[in-house]
C-alpha cells in the first residue's frame, strides 16, 4: 500500500452508508407491506422516493472523489 | 409460455442484446485507423472510446467503416463568438487535427473544447495539464444540441397528434393507446398528489415534458448512436434551473414565509432556521440535477468498462461472462431511465406543491386528548 487515497475511502464509507441507509429502508418498508398489504402501492411509491433521494448523494459522493 | 411467446420473446430479447454486441466489435479497429503507426496499448484505447462515446462531439458520426477508415458522418455546424458571430463548419477542423482560420483567428479543438491558437495551433498547457489558451464562447451546434432538436419535434409531433386526436374520438387509438396511461399516470400519481387538484393543471405542461423528455432521452443514449444528452451536466443543470424558476415565480406568501420567518418556532431559532432555509432553496435543483447526471452516467461507464474488459482479457471465458454482465447491467439501465425521469419529476412536483400550497392551520398539537389513561 504505497499511498491511501482519502479521497477514494471516504468515497467507500458514504457508500456503505447509503447501502446501510437502503437496506434499513426497505426492511422497514417490507415489514409494513407484511403487517398491511394493502398499502403496498403506497409504501412502494415512498421507498422509491427515499431510495433515489439517497441514491443521488451517493452518486455525487462518489463523483466527487 | 406457449411455443409462440417464446419465440416472441427470444427475438426481442436478441433485438436488445444485438446493438450492444455490434456496438462493442467494431471500435478497436477504428482506433488503429486513427492513430497509425503507434503501438496501441489496450488500456488507452479503452479510455479514447469510452471518452469518444460519453463525451459531447462537435460533428455527427453515424458510423464509421473500419477498413477504410473513414467516417460516414454529417458536421455540424460551430458558431463562436468571439469577437463578432463566426460560423463555420466543423470539416475545417478535420477531426480535431487541423487549425481551422475563421475571420482571422485560428481555432483548434483539444479534448473536444474550441480553444484559440495561432497559426501553428499551440496549445500551451499549465502544469495540472489544462491548456491556457483562451477560450471563446461557444454556442456550437453539437451532437448534443442537435439531438435535443431532433428529440423535441419527435416530441412535438406526437403529442400534437394525439391531442388533435382527442377532438375526434374519445377513446385513442393506435400509439396514442400507449401514451394516454403515461399522461393520466404523470396527472394523477404525481401531480394531483402534490400540487392539489385545484391548481395542477398549470403545471401540468411542464411536468410532462420534463417526464417524457428525460426518459426518451435517457432510453436514447443506451442505444448505439452515441448521442447522451443526459450524461452532459449541463443539460441537466438546464432542467434543474427551469424547475427552480418556476418553484420561484409561482411560489405563494406562504412559501417565503417558511423560508425566511417559520411561523410557530420561537424567534431565536426563526434567525437561525434562515440560513439552513436558503441553503436548502439552492441545493434541492442542485441535487435534482446531481442526481440524474451522476446516475446516467455512472451507468453508461460501467457498461463501457464492462465492454472495455472484455478486450483486456481476450480470452473464451471472459467474452461471454463480461457480455452476460452487461446485458444484465444494461437491463437494469432501462429501469433507471424510467425511474430517474420518475423521481425528477416527482420531486418537481413536490417543491411546486409546497410552493403554491395554502395556508393549513397547524396550531401545534392538543395533548389534552392524546394523554392515554393506562393502568
Amino acid at each position: 500500500m504505497e499511498s491511501l487515497d482519502l479521497n477514494m475511502v471516504g468515497a467507500g464509507l458514504i457508500i456503505i452508508g447509503a447501502g446501510i441507509g437502503l437496506g434499513m429502508i426497505g426492511g422497514k418498508a417490507m415489514e409494513a407491506i407484511a403487517r398491511q398489504p394493502e398499502a403496498t402501492n403506497k409504501i412502494q411509491t415512498a421507498m422509491i422516493i427515499i431510495a433515489a433521494l439517497l441514491e443521488g448523494l451517493a452518486f455525487a459522493a462518489l463523483f466527487a472523489a | 409460455m406457449s411455443a409462440s411467446k417464446t419465440a416472441k420473446f427470444l427475438v426481442f430479447s436478441l433485438l436488445f442484446v444485438l446493438p450492444f454486441g455490434l456496438g462493442a466489435q467494431e471500435h478497436p479497429e477504428e482506433k488503429d485507423g486513427f492513430k497509425t503507426g503507434d503501438p496501441v496499448d489496450t488500456k488507452t484505447e479503452i479510455k479514447n472510446y469510452i471518452d469518444h462515446h460519453l463525451l459531447d462531439s462537435h460533428d455527427f458520426i453515424l458510423w464509421s467503416d473500419a477498413e477504410a477508415g473513414t467516417h460516414t458522418s454529417f458536421p455540424l455546424p460551430i458558431i463562436i463568438f468571439d469577437d463578432g458571430i463566426q460560423v463555420f463548419s466543423s470539416t475545417k477542423f478535420h477531426h480535431g487535427e487541423a487549425v481551422a482560420k475563421s475571420g482571422g483567428n485560428y481555432y483548434k479543438i483539444y479534448h473536444n473544447k474550441i480553444y484559440k491558437t495561432d497559426a501553428a495551433g499551440s496549445i500551451t498547457l499549465a502544469e495540472d495539464g489544462h491548456p491556457v489558451n483562451k477560450r471563446p464562447l461557444d454556442f456550437s451546434i453539437t451532437k448534443n444540441v442537435f439531438f435535443i432538436f431532433v428529440i423535441a419535434l419527435i416530441m412535438f409531433l406526437m403529442f400534437r397528434s394525439m391531442a388533435l386526436s382527442y377532438t375526434k374520438k374519445q377513446v385513442p387509438t393506435g400509439f396514442n393507446r400507449l401514451l394516454e396511461p403515461l399522461v393520466i399516470y404523470v396527472r394523477d400519481e404525481i401531480a394531483i398528489p402534490n400540487i392539489g387538484k385545484k391548481k395542477h393543471r398549470k403545471y401540468m405542461g411542464f411536468l410532462l415534458t420534463v417526464f417524457f423528455f428525460i426518459w426518451i432521452v435517457n432510453l436514447m443514449g443506451l442505444t448505439p448512436l452515441g448521442v447522451n444528452v443526459t450524461n452532459s451536466i449541463s443539460v441537466t443543470l438546464c432542467l434543474a434551473v427551469i424547475t427552480f424558476f418556476i418553484v420561484q415565480f409561482t411560489a405563494n406568501k406562504n412559501h417565503w414565509m417558511h423560508i425566511f420567518w417559520m411561523p410557530g418556532v420561537p424567534v431565536i431559532m426563526k434567525i437561525a432556521l434562515i440560513p439552513i432555509e436558503v441553503l436548502g432553496m439552492f441545493i434541492k435543483p442542485f441535487a435534482l440535477m446531481i442526481r440524474l447526471y451522476a446516475n446516467i452516467t455512472a451507468g453508461h461507464v460501467v457498461i463501457m468498462s464492462l465492454l472495455g474488459m472484455i478486450f483486456v482479457f481476450k480470452n473464451w471465458i471472459a467474452g461471454p461472462a463480461f457480455f452476460g454482465f452487461t446485458i444484465f447491467i444494461s437491463v437494469i439501465e432501462l429501469l433507471v431511465a424510467f425511474l430517474q425521469a420518475y423521481i425528477f419529476t416527482l420531486l418537481s412536483a413536490l417543491y411546486i406543491g409546497s410552493a403554491v400550497e395554502e395556508h393549513h392551520h397547524d396550531d401545534g398539537f392538543d395533548l389534552s386528548d392524546e394523554v392515554s389513561v393506562t393502568h
